[in-house]
């Protein structure tokens, strides 16, 4: 910026200076020419930037400081300090639940749906392209199906009676006598959320990964394979993940975002609130204390917590995925 | 270099070779195929299953003598209640053509000077929209309710469609898609006269139709399935959404047949416009990486 300045003193005398709404000599007077100079970037980022600052950026503000107070809609805020989180972490015993099965549930969804996705898209760039797209969707179609509608499926095949497909199929091979209770028993119903999750975890990220394998540039094998790297495996190692490294970065930021707000599924599958509440996560807790209770600066206590096991992780994976400078 | 003339003849003979670890990989990608696919094949297969199918013991997986009764009972559900099926089928479609098309255009808008103009703030903006990727939008919900209350949206239409406008994930994936666009291209249209306005109608914007629909089909299902915002902001029973009806359904054996239904009237579009879309999907995919 200095240099830019200096240049423009250096303007021979007998060119006339053009006249400029702002004193370009000053630091603010330049960076207001320049925001002149871009008023149309402004006019095209500003629609975006304002609905995101009324929607998103002052809600969590917003939230934050609610987090801080004791709140119910009726009466306003009032101030109680650090309380809510004190509460939140020495005597909440169900948010421990909560807070325990989402990490459970993190840990394996998290990295096993990551893991997934790299190779089964590491995998469809092995074989032929013409028939690519059908895999690609094959493996994809189950993450547009996560909602409601695939209940339906996951409560027959999960029923709890010998009428459920698994207990019918287990029944029948001879290996249990009686069905099992999948959507019942307290042991099994992480599990059975887990894998059902994992079904459907090829989404975005793997989308990703797929496209940025055919990107990699085909030169760099017939390069390498001259320096002794030949095998798919050597390939992997030496050329395919540093050329995916942005790829894998911009999935991990997904992938954690996503398993951390686990709870729309275990609210279909085993209901809400589930026996021995072995299907609470946090932010069916949250929903809880926001939805059902009123206790909004609670809620917005969860929420901050939630939000900072995410930015934290997702912090994380920039210093590990990102470019180093 | 005739050594490596040598090498590269004896690399090509090489991939002449039978590759048997392809195949194996093949072998195995569709046996994956068909597990990822079955859930799918008997949600289909479940909608359109007479009672007696659905009921079956032992379960059988596809359907024998297919009938459509399943839908028409669906429709006749509403035909006690107030508001017409019709009426959230087309509450459903209104809401989502006129969500996507401004999500992509409010994306679309703010993407170009984000990758190609240096203005001041430029990056702490993008560092806004990197970042936000990670906020959960159901932390923010309680101060997003009376926010949404005070603007007088609940209630309305317009309660789906402006809080969720500015995705972050939209935005950034358009992005990433314009910044491989070599800038010089944008510099020969400078020199021949465009202004910037043109240069962005002119040239970015036809270049990014298929970063365009990739938003639309990553963003489809979601607004699409949306039962929460009818659930938490509508009143008005012609203003609710077809994804809420669905979970009004309830179970229930006289239920059963109606809700296989629905559920295949919920999944199928997104899947349909993705085949439809799939090569501009990855084509954007493939600069969705973060650098």
């Amino acid at each position: 910026m200095k240099k830019e300045k200096k240049e423009k003193n250096m303007r021979p005398a007998e060119q006339k200076p053009k006249k400029r709404l702002f004193n370009v000599e000053t630091r603010f007077g330049y960076t207001m020419h320049e925001v002149w100079r871009y008023k149309l970037s402004y006019v095209l980022v500003a629609p975006f930037f304002i609905l995101f600052t009324i929607f998103t950026l002052i809600p969590l503000i917003a939230s934050t400081v609610l987090s801080f107070t004791y709140f119910n809609f009726l009466n306003p805020p009032v101030f109680t300090g650090w309380d809510n989180y004190v509460y939140l972490f020495v005597d909440d015993p169900l948010f421990l639940k909560a807070f325990n099965n989402t990490m459970f549930y993190a840990f394996i969804v998290g990295p096993v749906g990551y893991i997934a996705s790299y190779f089964f898209a590491w995998f469809i760039n092995q074989i032929p392209t013409r028939v690519r797209p059908f895999y690609v969707l094959a493996f994809y179609a189950p993450s547009l199906t996560a909602g409601v509608a695939m209940s339906v499926v996951w409560l027959v095949m999960f029923a709890d009676d010998s009428q459920g497909y698994l207990n019918s199929i287990l029944i029948q091979m001879g290996l249990i006598y009686e069905p099992i209770q999948w959507l019942k028993d307290v042991n099994l119903i992480m599990p059975v959320i887990i894998i059902i999750s994992l079904w459907s975890s090829l989404g975005t990220g793997f989308l990703s990964f797929v496209a940025g394998f055919t990107n990699v540039d085909r030169d760099l094998y017939d390069a390498a394979a001259v320096d002794g790297v030949v095998s798919r495996f050597q390939r992997l190692i030496y050329i395919d993940i540093p050329q995916t490294m942005p790829q894998l970065l911009f999935a991990a930021i997904l992938q954690i975002t996503g398993a951390f707000t686990v709870g729309a599924i275990s609210q279909q599958i085993v209901g809400h609130p589930s026996p021995e509440d072995a299907g609470l996560t946090i932010m069916l807790h949250l929903s809880d204390y926001s939805g059902q209770r009123f206790e909004l600066g609670y809620a917005s206590a969860i929420a901050v917590v939630l939000t900072g096991i995410i930015i934290l992780l997702g912090r994380t994976a920039f210093k590990v995925f990102g470019e180093k400078e | 270099m005739a050594q490596t003339h040598v090498d590269i003849e004896h690399l090509k003979r090489a991939r002449k070779r039978r590759d048997y670890g392809a195949i194996a990989i093949t072998i195995f990608l569709s046996i994956g195929a068909l597990v990822s696919l079955l859930p799918l094949v008997y949600l289909v297969c479940h909608a359109f299953k007479p009672m007696e199918e659905l009921f079956l013991y032992p379960p059988r997986f596809f359907v024998k003598s297919p009938t459509t009764k399943n839908f028409s009972d669906l429709m006749n559900i509403t035909s006690e209640s107030l508001v017409p099926f019709s009426r959230y089928l087309f509450n459903t479609i209104l809401i989502t053509v006129a969500y996507l098309f401004l999500l992509v255009w409010i994306g679309t808008m703010a993407c170009y000077p984000l990758s190609k103009h240096k203005f001041p703030g430029q990056k702490a903006l993008f560092t806004t929209v990197t970042t936000a990727l990670m906020f959960v939008a159901a932390a923010a919900g309680i101060p997003l309710y009376i926010i949404n209350t005070r603007l007088g949206l609940v209630d309305r239409y317009w309660v789906y469609i402006i809080p969720g406008l500015a995705n972050p994930t939209c935005l950034f994936l358009l992005k990433q898609f314009l910044d491989q666009v070599p800038d010089s291209i944008f510099e020969a249209g400078k020199i021949d006269g465009a202004s910037e306005w043109q240069l962005y109608t002119r040239i970015a914007l036809p270049l990014l139709r298929n970063a365009q629909a990739t938003v639309v089909i990553l963003t489809f299902g979601g607004i699409w399935g949306d039962a929460g915002t009818a659930t938490t902001y509508i009143y008005r029973e012609q203003l609710k959404t077809l994804a809420f009806f669905m979970t009004t359904i309830g179970g229930g054996i006289a239920r059963a047949g109606a809700q296989a239904a629905s559920a295949l009237i919920m999944v199928l579009p997104g899947i349909i416009m993705f085949i439809l879309q799939q090569s501009r999907v990855m084509d954007t995919m493939a600069h969705s990486g973060i650098k």
